[in-house]
């Protein structure tokens, strides 16, 4: 009793004193962090900071988010939300139709979201009609990455065609290289079936396959051709691969032990910490075919009471998706702005590279999410397609019972 | 009152304990099974909806291979462990020098956590780096152990790095065992000029029978629960090919916002514990009534 009327004497006082404006407060709630990445969030914590809002942080690493997601179930189950969730894709979907994510369609209106964001990438950060998340990057994920040295010493040119790999693969092979860098887990297994499935099928079928899952595009030829293609690629990958994390198979292609490892563009950190030059030392282009696969990372807001939070949450939103924090962050992390508008002088050939393939992609329809990493589909239905991609991949399984094990799997998961 | 006090303190001091477990333990089952009939997905959701989830289950291949590999990890963990316990117990158990530095040798592997046995196993067993390479480096280029890497075999090293773990423990279990029986009745065994062989299968194995069952029922919860070693280990893979009910639920429940049907793999987890636990009950219960 006391300490309530202690606190309620002490809050008025404080409400009286900051009486007119409110100071910004949010709790944010994300899972970066790693080296760059906690530099990379820091960089928004200091511009927070400075326009008048007070920050607490709330990192909870650990099972790539997933502790993260344990984390703000309890929160939410609670009624305590956080102020801002890192969240992506569809995961902001599900939350929204539980009832607990917040508008600020206001800021992004003021900020005009709809005209400086990619309209697929924008669809992300909408809830039916108002905006609830605030994007932070652009990760490509359909990314070929390649020892320059070694392409050059075999006579071998980035491939375009997925045949043109498979020919420059057994090349290498004879070479006595290990064609392609891979690490046997299932995500990985995930990245380098869903960037096959682009080459081999193009936009409209990726589309329809692994966003709309229609079950005719599941069986298809074409997607039986993708599971044998990546029965080829289980060929050209070395015995020891199981279980191998991604940075060690692109510390392969650093060091030419391994000529290419298909991977989204975080892998080009581990090039560049290493002191290597993009277009010297490295090569990076497009995995073979057209299209474009994204990772977009974002804020998603909560809904939280008082003034103070709703107007922290609005200061962070614009901030998030201001000029500044753009260029500055994904600098750091290694994507690209989301927002189009940005200068990326100071950006390496391969951010430009991607930034104007998006571009591209945006403006003929080829701009897809990505399933591998969590943007395309909900966590069971994804999860479901993953179980088959890896199963097949570590196993002598063939394509006519993948891709009926494939249908099976995703209306399982319904 | 002070009369009053004595005959119920008892009660009032189990009390507090009493209700954490029903709460805690039988009501959080209840609410899992209750979950399980729901179409839970992020968030629990309390609208029962038949057995939805139990059915999507049954329609698993990956809960197949899971419930599988539980059949495989659990007998030969089982199996395996206590053969090699007993057979370290009763060669420790011939007055031997130095008893209680090999003793606490075979024990040491029971103080690792099953994180650092995993991480261990790991590069022992991983191609390129671990066994073969040694192997291989002696000049036997032909020489192959790729169970790590190979989705047939690699639950068997899952198999091999929990008996290493777990034998030591089964030993000492026995070994305690062999110790309790009567003297004087070993001796007049030998007096009768039976040969050793033979007290121990017919009279020393016989008098244990109530440690082969506390070791039995300690194996196979471990058996049951086993979440750690795998994850260290193989993380499930190669694909999904290691995967155990214990790492199923988990997929299902945190990395795949699938709540309903994490709590239905839980359900049929706990009825394989019931299986094994209700008839050792049974058989401890009746024996305390004779």
């Amino acid at each position: 009793m006391k300490y309530t009327t202690l606190a309620a004497i002490s809050s008025l006082a404080l409400s009286v004193a900051t009486i007119g404006h409110a100071e910004p407060q949010a709790e944010v709630l994300h899972w970066w962090t790693s080296g760059g990445e906690a530099k990379a969030v820091g960089v928004l914590q200091e511009e927070f900071a400075e326009n008048g809002g007070s920050w607490t942080d709330m990192p909870v690493a650990g099972g790539g988010g997933d502790a993260a997601m344990t984390a703000l179930r309890a929160r939410v189950l609670s009624g305590n939300a956080p102020t801002a969730v890192q969240l992506k894709g569809p995961a902001i979907q599900e939350w929204y139709e539980e009832g607990v994510l917040a508008d600020i369609s206001s800021v992004a209106e003021a900020e005009g979201w709809a005209d400086i964001l990619p309209a697929s990438i924008a669809g992300h950060m909408k809830c039916e009609d108002t905006w609830c998340a605030a994007p932070v990057n652009v990760h490509r994920v359909d990314w070929i990455w390649a020892n320059a040295d070694v392409l050059e010493s075999n006579g071998i040119e980035m491939p375009t065609t997925w045949d043109e790999f498979n020919a420059a693969a057994e090349k290498l092979q004879e070479a006595g290289v290990i064609p392609l860098a891979h690490g046997g887990q299932a995500w990985q297994d995930a990245t380098v079936f869903e960037t096959v499935v682009l080459g081999l099928g193009g936009p409209e079928f990726f589309q329809k396959a692994l966003v709309d899952l229609d079950p005719e595009a599941l069986t298809s030829d074409t997607m039986k051709a993708s599971f044998d293609q990546m029965r080829t690629l289980r060929g050209y990958v070395d015995d020891n691969f199981s279980g191998r994390d991604w940075n060690l198979a692109t510390a392969m292609v650093m060091n030419g032990e391994a000529a290419f490892q298909i991977m989204g563009d975080w892998a080009k950190g581990e090039f560049l910490a290493a002191g290597k030059v993009p277009g010297e030392d490295f090569l990076c282009a497009s995995t073979p075919g057209d299209g474009y696969l994204y990772n977009v990372d974002s804020f998603a807001m909560f809904n939280v009471d008082g003034d103070d939070k709703k107007a922290g949450q609005d200061l962070l939103a614009k901030l998030i998706v201001g000029p500044n924090f753009q260029k500055v962050f994904n600098m750091n992390k290694g994507s690209i702005p989301v927002r189009t508008d940005v200068a990326l002088d100071e950006f390496d050939m391969c951010a430009q590279k991607s930034s104007e393939d998006m571009t591209a992609a945006s403006d003929s329809g080829a701009l897809l999410p990505s399933y591998a990493h969590g943007m395309a589909l909900r966590g069971a239905q994804a999860g479901a397609i993953t179980d088959v991609v890896t199963a097949h991949f570590n196993s002598d399984m063939s394509s006519d019972e993948a891709v009926q094990m494939l249908a099976d799997a995703v209306a399982n998961s319904m | 009152m002070a009369k009053w006090f004595e005959t119920h303190l008892p009660k009032i001091v189990l009390a507090p304990s009493f209700i954490a477990i029903l709460i805690f333990v039988y009501g959080f089952i209840a609410w899992t099974a209750w979950v399980s009939l729901t179409r839970s997905r992020l968030l629990p959701r309390y609208e029962i909806e038949g057995f939805i989830q139990y059915d999507r289950l049954f329609a698993s291949p990956r809960w197949d291979t899971a419930m599988n590999n539980l059949y495989i990890f659990g007998a030969l963990f089982i199996g395996v462990s206590m053969i090699l316990g007993l057979i370290l117990a009763i060669l420790l158990d011939q007055q031997i020098r130095v008893e209680g530095a090999i003793r606490t040798i075979y024990l040491y592997p029971m103080a690792l956590s099953m994180i650092v046995t995993g991480t261990a196993w790991k590069w022992i067993l991983n191609p390129g780096l671990g066994l073969e390479a040694m192997v291989k480096g002696w000049g036997y280029e032909n020489f192959t152990f790729d169970w790590l890497v190979n989705p047939d075999m690699a639950i068997y090293t899952v198999v091999l790095a929990a008996i290493w773990q777990s034998s030591g423990f089964v030993m000492a279990l026995f070994l305690a065992g062999l110790r309790s029986v009567d003297t004087e009745i070993i001796r007049a065994a030998q007096i009768d000029g039976i040969p050793t062989w033979r007290v121990y299968v017919s009279i020393i194995i016989p008098s244990m029978a109530p440690i082969f069952l506390s070791a039995f029922i300690v194996l196979a919860h471990l058996a049951i629960k086993a979440f750690d070693l795998v994850i260290a280990l193989t993380g499930g893979g190669p694909g999904y090919a290691t995967d155990l009910p214990a790492t199923y639920m988990y997929a299902m429940a945190f990395s795949r916002g699938d709540i309903g049907q994490a709590a239905a793999s839980a359900m049929i987890m706990m009825l394989v514990v019931f299986a094994i636990v209700v008839p050792y009950l049974y058989s401890e219960l009746r024996a305390r009534n004779d």
